[in-house]
């Protein structure tokens, strides 16, 4: 059994899985439960000020299945907490005196302006919160006020916002990003520019999951309207890998601590995160799809990767797959792949056979009898046939050894690196000295 | 020419060589890792689930399902042998069809439930084919237990209080571990070994001796375990066969459905193992069931399995009469056996028809049969025993007996039905008992 243990900003955990601000983590009890499940850490649904605001009374959630009506994307209109302030202050501390070792972050959400700020922090932090998140991600109801993604936005709010914030309190300081944007790089060199002392991403994304055909509204559905909604769960995973990939891997922000969100669902996902840069994940949907008991499997299965790599800690996974994330013109074009068909595993469905034949390069070849095979003299090596058959491992990706001719294009595969910055192509191309 | 099917009487080689190895095969073959996941996928990690309330030793069910689901097969068998150290074979032989897959909401939504049991054996088999044990000792307590009996009971509660810091000292009857589980389950449950190779990798949790040929009143007497050990866990099983009560039931060829099973079992060739040409088995259990499909596998011509009651009072399960139905294996219901003819040798078994208050109805029905399997149940032996309920040792939730400082558990133990999942969960409960007695 691997150490998990897990210390982020300055914040111990018994392990790097924390639970998102969100539902979840909007009260005592939920967080207790938490806890004692073995999650190790929390951000505390965003508290703001009283009047606390209030939610719909219809439907607040929207889903996406995949097959067997498995939950892949989950859209909510839920806003903050709909609880006074100090109701959840005082739970707060409550709980963080009875699990000492777990981390307790407070999720945050004022109006932009100094004041309620420098009002808030002293509260959170008399309860001896850990630290705290700052919400500049919530896309629906709060941006409508001038809140959550309104400042996540705009670079200069977050980093005024951030600098305030820094300025008035002592604890440590997330800035929790929105993925509503073009560049996530200038909303993370904002908060870093502000003092913030890590950032976590990405908050939910603007979506619409569904029409209802009959009613000719948006799911999910309040009185015949429907509003825009944030998106999270496994479907959003690509998106914010990529978002953590895209700070983690920028020169200028080097440094930046980065807590990992977006369809976390069990070990693999999170080791995955954390690779891209993540110091620790936040996990929501996977746990308002399946229970806080998930944890139990994260944990498991996280500690026998680790053993299984030797590793002792989980910091030795963090970034460690940032210096192989590298822009396109980089990828090496004398590398030479193609598919092939492991034909003992292969049940005959003739799915690739459909995608490459119809879609791409014709690059499969179907017997009489139903026997596919690849046309190596066709095949790209476009990975399009192994992501859409049904079996693991049936179809894989093998690299040719140097020397071997290409039959697609009779040309010897080359033993050295060459990428498009000197391709003979590239009207720019500069040549390589 | 091959064998001739119609040959009269006990003999061997009913088959033509190739067709031992089919039929003995596995009942159930290991799924490929395709097919794991794509049964582990379909498991909904039910909260509170209730295939962990139907099974005997409450294993984690849904979480090593999602273990697999997520590549990482050693933590979900982990996740088993925690609560059930003989997952192995529990995967191969629990009737999950009555139990865990019984249970099981897409039973309930679609009539198929999630294949918990061969999902079971997937990870256990991952793991212990590595020869990987995950257990390791606590520190030594001094203490010394001895465990009568090393079948799931016995062995479930020595790995236990082995694992707890205690020595161990289990000691059978038998020439070889394993109790039922090596001599009492149909081959075709447990094929290529698994039972002793189960028990080699249990016993790596270290600080268990093994003593082979010893019994209670053989070389043993309780009295004896009592004064030079610390505690004394009694996991013996059933000994004993009952009787029919038949006129004429002493006659050759009548046969205790058990020894038939442990024959084959034990046989290095099952082709070497004799078998009637008209053979009736009396009972409604998994006994009776698998003596009378090894009956029709080795190559017998007529099979029938004859029992008191209506099938839905049968024993077996609902699956195992099917299966049993399918190799054809003909099944009679509301029967008593009242004679057995034949001249020293047995011809032909008499039965009369009962109704279902087991009362004679005068018809009789007479059936060929030059070999007949007795699966009526079995008995407890043993003298100077603590005191018992009903037939068995009477033993508390923790499996405490009326005397103290024994414990008891498994087939041998009053509550629970007779399975190998059961024998287990009592042997771990009153491992636990008899540490926490220890540790005082």
């Amino acid at each position: 059994m691997a150490d998990l243990r897990s210390e982020f900003i300055g914040i111990k955990s018994p392990n790097p899985f924390w639970l998102a601000s969100a539902p979840p983590t909007d009260k005592e009890y939920n967080v207790r439960r938490a806890f004692d499940a073995g999650w190790g850490g929390v951000v505390w649904k965003t508290l703001g000020l009283d009047p606390h605001v209030v939610n719909v009374n219809g439907p607040r959630y929207g889903a996406i299945y995949g097959a067997d009506r498995r939950l892949l994307g989950l859209n909510n209109i839920e806003l903050i907490t709909d609880r006074p302030l100090q109701t959840n202050l005082d739970e707060i501390k409550l709980v963080k005196r009875d699990y000492p070792d777990r981390a307790m972050i407070v999720s945050l959400m004022v109006p932009c302006e100094e004041e309620p700020w420098k009002f808030i922090l002293p509260q959170v932090e008399e309860t001896g919160a850990d630290g705290v998140e700052l919400n500049f991600g919530c896309p629906h109801g709060m941006s409508e006020r001038g809140m959550g993604a309104a400042v996540g936005q705009v670079p200069e709010y977050i980093e005024m916002v951030t600098r305030w914030v820094k300025s008035h309190t002592r604890m440590p300081v997330i800035v929790k990003l929105t993925p509503n944007i073009t560049d996530v790089r200038k909303p993370a060199a904002a908060a870093m520019a502000g003092g913030a002392d890590a950032v976590s991403l990405i908050n939910t994304i603007n979506s619409i999951t569904s029409v209802d055909l009959d009613l000719f509204a948006p799911e999910p559905t309040i009185d015949g309207k429907g509003a825009h909604g944030g998106y999270c769960g496994p479907a959003v995973k690509p998106i914010a890998l990529n978002m953590v990939a895209e700070i983690a891997r920028d020169a200028e922000l080097q440094g930046l601590p980065i807590s990992g969100i977006g369809g976390v669902t069990n070990w693999r996902d999170a080791a995955e995160f954390m690779a891209l840069g993540a110091g620790n994940v936040q996990v929501c949907t996977a746990v308002m799809t399946y229970g806080f008991k998930i944890v139990e499997e994260m944990i498991s299965g996280l500690s026998e990767y680790m053993d299984g790599k030797g590793m002792t800690s989980v910091d030795e996974i963090v970034g460690r797959a940032v210096p192989n994330v590298t822009d396109w013109n980089q990828l090496n074009l004398n590398y030479v792949a193609k598919a092939v068909i492991n034909q003992d595993l292969c049940i005959s469905c003739g799915r690739c056979f459909a995608a490459c034949e119809d879609t791409s390069h014709q690059a499969i070849a179907m017997s009489e009898d139903r026997t596919f095979s690849v046309v190596d003299d066709e095949c790209v090596a476009c990975n399009l046939c192994v992501n859409v058959c049904p079996v693991e491992d049936c179809i894989t990706m093998e690299a040719m050894a140097p020397g071997l001719t290409d039959p697609r294009t009779g040309k010897v595969v080359q033993p050295d690196y060459a990428n498009w910055t000197t391709h003979p192509n590239n009207p720019s191309a500069s040549a390589a000295e | 020419m091959g064998p001739d099917v119609f040959q009269e009487g006990i003999v061997a080689g009913r088959l033509e060589p190739d067709n031992y190895e089919a039929h003995f095969s596995d009942l159930h073959p290991r799924l490929d890792p395709h097919e794991a996941l794509v049964a582990a996928d379909r498991c909904y990690f039910c909260h509170d689930a209730p295939c962990i309330t139907a099974c005997p030793t409450d294993i984690d069910i849904p979480l090593f399902i999602r273990q697999i689901a997520t590549g990482t097969p050693d933590a979900a068998a982990k996740t088993i042998l925690t609560q059930n150290i003989m997952g192995g074979m529990c995967a191969r032989v629990c009737p999950t069809e009555t139990l865990c897959e019984e249970a099981c909401v897409r039973e309930a939504a679609e009539g198929k439930p999630v294949l918990i049991g061969q999902l079971q054996r997937y990870a256990t088999d991952h793991l212990q084919e590595q020869g990987v044990h995950p257990f390791t000792r606590a520190a030594a307590t001094g203490k010394t237990v001895a465990v009568v009996g090393a079948g799931p009971a016995g062995l479930s509660c020595a790995h236990r209080l082995a694992m707890l810091g205690h020595d161990v000292v289990v000691m059978d009857a038998a020439a070889k571990p394993g109790g039922l589980n090596e001599y009492g389950i149909a081959t075709y449950k447990t094929t290529g070994g698994f039972a002793q190779d189960e028990v080699v990798w249990l016993l790596k949790i270290g600080g268990i001796t093994m003593q082979y040929g010893v019994a209670l009143g053989d070389g043993v007497t309780l009295e004896k375990l009592r004064a030079e050990y610390d505690a004394v866990f009694l996991g013996m099983g059933l000994g004993g066969v009952n009787a029919l009560g038949a006129d004429g039931e002493d006659k050759a060829g009548v046969l205790d459905a058990v020894d038939f099973i442990a024959e084959l079992r034990q046989a290095g060739d099952v082709a070497s193992v004799p078998i009637g040409r008209d053979v009736v088995v009396i009972g409604g259990g998994m006994t009776a069931v698998d003596a009378a499909v090894q009956a029709k596998l080795l190559g017998a011509l007529n099979v029938t399995l004859v029992y008191r009651r209506g099938r839905d009072r049968m024993n077996a399960s609902v699956f195992e009469q099917d299966l049993a139905a399918s190799k054809g294996v003909r099944i009679v219901t509301h029967a008593v056996p009242v004679a057995v003819h034949g001249n020293g040798t047995v011809r032909e078994i008499e039965f009369e028809y009962v109704d279902d208050a087991m009362k004679g109805t005068g018809q009789i029905l007479r059936l060929p049969a030059d070999q007949v399997f007795k699966a009526i149940g079995q008995t407890l032996k043993g003298e100077g025993l603590p005191a018992l309920e009903g037939r068995k040792i009477k033993v508390s939730e923790t499996g405490q007996t009326s005397v103290k400082g024994i414990w008891a558990g498994g087939d041998c133990a009053s509550g629970g039905d007779d399975l190998t999942v059961t024998a287990v969960a009592e042997g771990r409960d009153a491992a636990m008992d008899i540490h926490a007695a220890l540790s005082v």
